[in-house]
């Protein structure tokens, strides 16, 4: 018998007990959508992070005060991260293009009756360019402001947003923990949690804002090309030795990679993507299931058919590709219904949480597609191999 | 000769008994015939015809059908043989129910993998005169409607031999005469027929009638 007619005749069986058609092929459809939503958040966590990375800037090191031991226990005094590291790293590290001392911390900004709870970034005139800042309204500080500690800030939009609302902020005095700031310049916008912040000078971070002389952070921008591993490993050595450790002490600085962090975020993303994936392909098996149950009872309920066409002339294969068909074509049909319903539930995620992309690949829907039909051959098998198996005499005699 | 059928032995295990329900049949069959098989239930007639059919295998003895031996052939040779040499008529009719008459009495030649197969249906559902009714489904058919479907489809593929199993025990009488008719004047064109039945007046319209009891041929006649 034909392919096309055994299709036709699938078909035409499955249209005639629409209802149970259906609901067996619903297994399926949940089963498909959750795998293609699940991949789809998978997909569009991986880009959001992506570009909160690369938001950060390219090619960086940050280097931080504190041990990297593993064993919990702090062994030795940590020393603190100076002006002084900072500028023997530029020096005597290769590959180093530039770098940025900064100081953080969170201040109340204040413009009139409007408060705000923000953090404060004191750092150069390289801080910008090394965090991919741009300045959209008024212009940066500059080296001679950083020198005179001069009270002026930069300000995120959202700041701008939270502080001023619809006016101009620039010339405008802020105050930050009580001290009037200058407000010379806003950033441009860059998305994620960028954007809520105000950069001042770190001499008048240090000095007048937090009272520190040492350094939170070391921002370092590698040279293009350059590997950032072995930059890593070049500051560690010039760090190490200006800490004075000696042997095996432990480094008493952190190093942040950000290649490290594109890497640990795939990792993270990609085991959360092949469990969430799992999960959702156990309700595809437990559509397998359903759908092997249906094809059971069908075959029973068919037996005197299955008798009929035997006598008439089917042969066993011609039976078994007759019922495999059907469940083929149940899951086929569920799978691309799944589809659909899966890419219509990743849309929905996207636009009910912004901060939530989804992002459907093409491989997901190779791989859900052919899974769904793996599971109609596999579990249409068996009982399409009971029904090829009836014995026609019996099979005929059954009422 | 169409069938040579020596000593046929067929057992069934019924419970803790065994029953012979085929105890040593001979029987042989010429081409053209149209032949009764008569008996009480019980009498092994059915399982000859399933045998006769292919439906189902002998424990020993040959069977040889259109000379062809049947005894070793595998399950799915077997369903060649039903598919091409053989033609069944049942009590119940046994037409699929979601398909038309025309799609009914096309269906062997679907398995078989023959060309031309619409128009060769509509030809054998001309031949047993239900054009008119070639669209219907079988519940929109009366009894002698669906025996005369169930009998387009058992002739479709030419075959040698037409095996009917109380093919008027769901039709009125007049309805039954009707089918006995045409199978009397499908024999008048060659056809080998053998009807299965209990009903004397029925094996009364063919030429050679074979009585069974308890699993062999007691007596046969000849008009």
């Amino acid at each position: 018998m034909l392919i096309s007619t055994t299709i036709k005749v699938g078909i035409r069986s499955l249209w005639a007990n629409k209802m149970r058609s259906f609901l067996a092929m619903l297994g399926i459809i949940i089963g498909v959508a959750a795998v293609i939503a699940m991949l789809a958040m998978g997909a569009g966590a991986k880009k959001t992070v992506m570009a909160r990375i690369d938001a950060m800037g390219t090619n960086l090191l940050a280097v931080r005060p504190g041990q990297t031991g593993m064993r919990g226990v702090a062994s030795g005094t940590s020393q603190k991260l100076t002006l002084e590291d900072a500028e023997a790293i530029l020096a005597d590290t290769k590959g180093v293009q530039r770098l940025a001392p900064a100081v953080t911390g969170s201040v109340q900004a204040k413009y009139m009756n409007h408060n705000s709870r923000t953090s404060v970034v004191g750092s150069s005139v390289t801080y910008l360019p090394i965090r991919d800042f741009t300045v959209e309204k008024g212009k940066a500080f500059t080296e001679t402001q950083v020198e005179q500690t001069a009270r002026v800030a930069i300000l995120g939009p959202v700041t701008v947003d939270n502080l001023f609302g619809l006016n101009d902020p620039l010339g405008e005095t802020v105050k930050l923990n009580g001290i009037n700031f200058t407000v010379i310049g806003v950033l441009k916008a860059k998305g994620f949690d960028f954007d809520d912040q105000i950069i001042v000078p770190y001499t008048t971070a240090m000095k007048q804002l937090f009272g520190l002389d040492y350094l939170r952070e070391i921002d370092i921008q590698a040279e293009e090309g350059q590997n950032l591993t072995e930059v890593q490993d070049a500051m560690t050595v010039v760090l190490r030795k200006r800490h004075k450790l000696l042997g095996n002490a432990p480094d008493d600085f952190n190093v942040r990679n950000q290649a490290d962090m594109i890497q640990a975020a795939q990792d993270v993303i990609r085991t959360f993507t092949i469990l969430l994936g799992g999960i959702a392909s156990i309700s595809l098996l437990v559509g397998g299931i359903g759908i092997m149950n249906i094809m059971l009872v069908s075959v029973t309920e068919r037996t005197r058919e299955i008798g009929i066409r035997k006598a008439i002339g089917a042969k066993e294969r011609t039976i078994l590709l007759q019922f495999l068909m059907e469940a083929v074509i149940t899951t086929g049909l569920g799978g691309l219904l799944g589809v659909v319903a899966g890419a219509g539930a990743a849309k929905v995620i996207a636009k009910m949480s912004p901060n939530f992309a989804t992002e459907i690949e093409p491989f997901s829907i190779i791989l859900s597609l052919s899974f769904s039909a793996f599971v109609g051959i596999f579990f249409g098998f068996y009982p399409a191999w009971r029904a090829a198996r009836l014995d026609p005499v019996e099979a005929l005699r059954y009422e | 000769m169409i069938i040579e059928a020596q000593k046929l032995f067929k057992e069934y295990r019924m419970g803790g008994t065994t029953v012979a329900a085929l105890d040593g049949v001979n029987l042989n069959v010429e081409a053209g015939e149209m032949l009764a098989i008569t008996g009480p239930s019980g009498s092994g007639k059915s399982t000859l015809m399933h045998i006769l059919g292919c439906l189902d295998r002998i424990d020993s003895g040959r069977y040889i059908l259109a000379g062809e031996d049947i005894s070793r052939l595998s399950s799915n040779q077997l369903a060649e043989i039903r598919n091409r040499r053989i033609g069944f008529v049942f009590q119940t009719f046994n037409l699929l129910p979601r398909l038309n008459a025309l799609e009914n009495v096309e269906l062997p030649l679907l398995y078989a993998g023959l060309a031309h197969a619409k128009q060769r249906a509509h030809e054998a559902i001309a031949a047993v005169g239900l054009t008119d009714r070639a669209h219907h489904r079988p519940n929109q058919l009366s009894g002698g409607q669906r025996q005369r479907v169930a009998i387009a489809r058992s002739l479709i593929t030419d075959p040698a031999l037409i095996l009917a199993d109380e093919p008027t025990g769901n039709l009125d009488t007049r309805t039954g005469d009707e089918i006995l008719t045409l199978f009397a004047s499908l024999n008048a064109t060659g056809r080998t027929i053998i009807i299965v039945t209990h009903e004397s007046d029925i094996a009364g319209r063919c030429r050679r009638q074979i009585a069974m009891r308890d699993g062999r041929i007691v007596a046969e006649t000849r008009n």
